[in-house]
């Protein structure tokens, strides 16, 4: 490959990852596949195909992914299901807590209860998520 | 009969710092966060699509089996770039590396061509060094 065909494959990554990015930080705003497409300065076409083959996933699906991760953080935190749903950029509780269910198999309330039950068992009894041979080089089971 | 690997062990200078570079530059998740009393911290981390593989950041302090002795020397000897922890792989070596040098991550060798595929070398916020390695299919 030539110098300038190596710095064309290097501009051409930096603008898809500069979208992905911009999906990471904008996630919870009202974006679509077209302004996403836009700040890569890309045909939507062209995008949705580069980013596919870079990313394993579309550039929506890869927004609800984002979107879900973040969900799970704040749910796990403690806040409401309709708080977490407006905080990762749903326009109804009802439409995220599907988006939720199919993504996780659970609903945002449920896995908020695991989280809760994980929290409590951690804070009541840390030792018990720590394998005995960590626990005792740290010095924690004396 | 061993099955399977279920944790492993990187030794870091900070735990605060080594869980910013890991969650938020590296993308892990964060498995089990635990306050053990008097400063102390059981902190895990699992690369995004292997959940049961449980990476502990094992603060490198004086207590249980560190003497101060042991510290300083482990302490110079991370700093040095000593060790390698692992090899990293993702899906595309480019655009992982275009991602983490954009944000501040420090790599020591750029994407090269080697027969198993393409390899960087990065180093994480204690000096601890790791192969990001897209192979072959």
């Amino acid at each position: 490959m030539s110098t300038m065909e190596q710095y064309e494959k290097i501009y051409l990554y930096q603008r898809i990852v500069r979208a992905k990015l911009f999906i990471d930080d904008h996630y919870s705003d009202n974006i679509d596949l077209d302004n996403i497409s836009d700040q890569a300065h890309f045909s939507k076409f062209h995008f949705i195909r580069l980013f596919k083959s870079i990313y394993g996933s579309t550039p929506n699906n890869y927004l609800i992914k984002v979107r879900m991760d973040k969900a799970k953080i704040l749910l796990a935190k403690g806040h409401s299901v309709l708080e977490t749903s407006i905080m990762v950029g749903f326009d109804s509780p009802t439409s995220f807590t599907g988006m939720f269910k199919k993504i996780t198999r659970l609903t945002p309330s449920k896995f908020q209860r695991e989280q809760e039950l994980k929290r409590n068992a951690i804070q009541s009894n840390p030792l018990l998520f720590v394998p005995n041979c960590f626990a005792e080089t740290h010095g924690w089971t004396k | 009969m061993i099955t399977k690997i279920t944790h492993t062990c990187i030794y870091v200078l900070n735990q605060d710092s080594a869980y910013d570079f890991y969650v938020n530059k590296l993308g892990f998740k964060v498995h089990t966060d635990a306050p053990m009393g008097e400063g102390a911290r059981w902190l895990t981390v699992t690369p995004p699509e292997q959940p049961e593989l449980e990476i502990t950041l094992f603060l490198v302090a004086d207590g249980g089996m560190f003497d101060k002795e042991t510290v300083q020397t482990m302490t110079t000897l991370i700093k040095k770039g000593t060790f390698g922890a692992a090899v990293f792989t993702c899906k595309d070596l480019l655009a992982t590396y275009e991602e983490l040098k954009s944000k501040n991550v420090v790599f020591k060798k750029p994407p090269t061509k080697e027969f198993y595929g393409f390899e960087a070398l990065f180093i994480d916020d204690s000096g601890n060094w790791f192969s990001l390695a897209q192979i072959n299919s």
